[in-house]
């Protein structure tokens, strides 16, 4: 049983690129649900658009419309998909909902996700998108780039307890710099009156509406703002290992993206970050851990059987939220008070 | 401060608004000399019941006008058809001779028609100065792009401050200025909500049952502050059980039952009306007047109402 190799993965983890994707969908997941108190349960679909739009112009349109396109180009006309793609979701889900009670956004949301990823695994569709195996080979102008700042590919970075390859690292520093760069557009707009705006809404909508304020209007870009974000995310979780896969995008994800969000802190700009970070931890060592204790024999089968410690993990960090709501609701940067206000 | 010169001047909006009503016949649907708001067959059903059946209302601007009525008489839903909360089954209304019917309530408070609602509606989880700075309009930083730059509406969130501070003092809750609006009480939250409309610096404020839940010593210093409204120019449209207030504070008084107005005229002429007595008064009603007289009345607030009263005859 070695406690510290598995720590040392769990940290490793803990700053790695899957948490850089998990992070950036919380920042965005915050701005719909902590700030303006909309129930998006489909922050996956804008994880997937960012990285299906990416994938499928370098891999799929590029050859077709702009053949000959120099392949640099090619990848930024990616990212562009990525991002108008999230407007365009933002929009579909919006316009019919947003003017309804709040509940047909969560219901609108949770079924779009699921209609998008199983559009994008579709056989009939597998020419275009890769079906089920989605798409890969659209990452090599991103790792050349990182070349140029010296992240070859095949080399080893090891640091403390940290140990990553070149193309992770480089990943890494460009998903760092955005979940700087979109913490720092969340903490000027949140503090600015158009933050207010949405806040507000979160509280009353009727209010604001009295106020003279198009609480219509302010949702949708706060969605959009959101949804973009969400796209970020899965430009890093398509360049990390170059590929797409449709069943990353599952409501799973969308479901550990609020027990981050939760456990942070709604509606603070590092509640999401610090939630991702904990509960990605957190499930990385407890997965590592029991199953060394099982695979070892430390635990027997019949107590712990190898293949009983995925579920398992599930068990204890679900008993761990629960826990938090009940000693900390608010989470961990949130403010008690907030909580416990009487809201009639 | 005005409140001490209210005392000792004569009070112009008053003295205007009290002209205009002298030529308005006390009657259902009078016309008035110069009306704000003019609205015309307004009906509201909820299933069978008719929750509003107005034939015409007419709102003098400049004016304190009360709307007083039974429990369920269709107030509220007056006021919120009027201000685009809901939608009427027919009906046509003008607020500065635009037609209005139709228009998106958010559009209704910049036209500059602002309500307050009965339940109120306090942002719970935001301070009691953003509650106030929220209602200011046409602020710079409320726009997505320009919010990122903060020294673009720094300047003007500065001025919307003081103005809120003002307004906060006047409503003595200056101290709960950092607190939690969920935090307030519940006469507290009515106040808050009283000045946060008064922060869009409305034409027309509609104050859903303002005084409900007031203690009596404020209760008097916001009269003062309703009638300073009228003597601003503002336009104020009420509804109100308390009816020393009613008595005190307003020009005229619409009295609704069962959806339909049924009497409008003076505050004495309304409480004289035998029809306004058997719906709503009910027949112990010994006249607002001696309660109000009977009140300590502190240095600074309002004159006495037997003033108005025999300004009246
Ligand atoms: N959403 C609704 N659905 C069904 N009926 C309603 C609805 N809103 C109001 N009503 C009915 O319409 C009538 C008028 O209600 P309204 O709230 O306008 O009364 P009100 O005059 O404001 O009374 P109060 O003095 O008690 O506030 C009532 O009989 C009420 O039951
Ligand atoms: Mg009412």
């Amino acid at each position: 049983m070695d406690f510290v190799s598995i720590f040392n993965a769990a940290v490793t983890e803990m700053f790695g690129p899957t948490l850089l994707v998990y992070a950036l969908a919380a920042i965005g997941l915050n701005v719909h649900f902590g700030y303006t108190g909309m129930l998006n349960f489909g922050q996956a679909a804008f994880v997937a658009v960012g990285a299906y739009g990416l994938a499928l112009m370098v891999v799929t349109f590029a050859p077709m419309w702009f053949p000959g396109l120099a392949a640099g180009a090619v990848f930024w006309l990616g990212i562009l998909l990525g991002l108008i793609g999230a407007v365009v979701l933002a929009l579909l889900l919006g316009v019919p909902t947003l003017r309804l009670r709040a509940d047909y956004l969560a219901i609108a949301t949770i079924s779009a996700a699921e209609i998008i990823r199983r559009v994008f695994r579709s056989s009939t569709l597998r020419e275009w998108t890769g079906g089920s195996d989605g798409r890969s080979g659209f990452a090599d102008v991103f790792r050349e780039y990182g070349m140029v700042f010296g992240f070859d590919r095949g080399a080893r970075f090891s640091w403390g307890p940290f140990f990553y390859t070149g193309t992770q690292l480089w990943v890494m520093v460009v998903g760092w710099i955005l979940v700087g760069l979109t913490m720092l557009v969340v903490w000027l707009a949140m503090r600015s009156p158009w933050g207010r705006v949405l806040k507000a809404i979160r509280e009353d909508e009727d209010a604001v509406r009295s106020l003279g304020k198009n609480v219509f209007s302010y949702k949708l870009q706060a969605l959009i703002l959101g949804g973009v974000i969400g796209a970020l995310a899965g430009f890093i979780s398509g360049l990390t290992t170059g590929t797409v896969i449709p069943d990353t995008y599952s409501p799973q994800f969308t479901f550990f993206v609020y027990a981050m969000v939760i456990l942070g802190g709604a509606a603070r700009v590092f509640g999401p970050l610090v939630g991702a970070m904990i509960f990605w931890f957190m499930f990385q060592f407890l997965t590592q851990a029991l199953r060394q204790l099982s695979v070892q024999g430390i635990l027997p089968p019949g107590v712990l059987d190898p293949t009983q410690v995925g579920p398992i993990v599930f068990v204890l960090l679900g008993a761990g939220i629960i826990a938090l709501l009940i000693f900390r609701p608010q989470g961990i940067f949130g403010d008690r008070r907030e909580i416990s206000l009487d809201v009639r | 401060m005005y409140a001490e010169d209210m005392t000792t001047v004569d009070l112009p909006g008053r003295q205007r608004a009290r002209e205009a009503f002298s030529s308005v016949a006390p009657e259902a649907g009078a016309a008035k000399p110069d009306p704000i708001l003019v609205a015309d067959n307004v009906v509201r059903r909820f299933g069978g019941l008719t929750a509003v059946d107005v034939g015409h209302l007419e709102v003098q601007r400049g004016a304190i006008t009360a709307i007083i009525g039974p429990n369920g008489a269709g107030k509220t839903t007056l006021f919120n058809l009027l201000t685009g909360f809901d939608s009427p089954n027919s009906g046509s209304w003008a607020f500065n001779g635009r037609p209005v019917e139709g228009v998106r309530s958010y559009k209704v408070a910049r036209l500059g028609m602002v309500r307050t609602f009965q339940l109120t509606k306090a942002l719970a989880r935001l301070p009691v100065i953003e509650n106030m700075r929220l209602g200011a309009v046409g602020q710079r930083g409320e726009n997505f792009w320009r919010s990122l730059v903060p020294w673009l509406w720094r300047r003007q969130e500065q001025e919307i401050t003081e103005r809120a501070d003002q307004l906060l003092a006047r409503f003595q809750l200056d101290t709960k200025r950092e607190d939690f609006a969920g935090s307030l009480s519940g006469g507290q939250r009515k106040l808050l909500e009283m000045a946060r409309a008064l922060m869009v610096q409305p034409e027309l404020v509609m104050l859903d049952e303002p005084m409900a839940g007031v203690n009596p010593a404020l209760k008097q210093s916001l009269l003062t502050h309703v009638k300073q409204l009228r003597e601003d120019g503002m336009t104020v449209l009420f509804v109100e059980h308390d009816m020393d207030m009613v008595h005190d504070i307003s020009d005229w008084v619409v009295v609704m039952g069962e959806g339909k107005i049924i009497s409008e005229g003076s505050p004495d002429q309304v409480m004289g009306d035998p029809k306004v007595i058997d719906a709503y008064l009910g027949a112990h009603h010994d006249g607002a007047v001696k309660t109000v007289a009977g009140q300590e009345v502190e240095a600074g607030d309002t004159p006495p109402p037997q003033v108005s009263e025999s300004e009246q005859r």
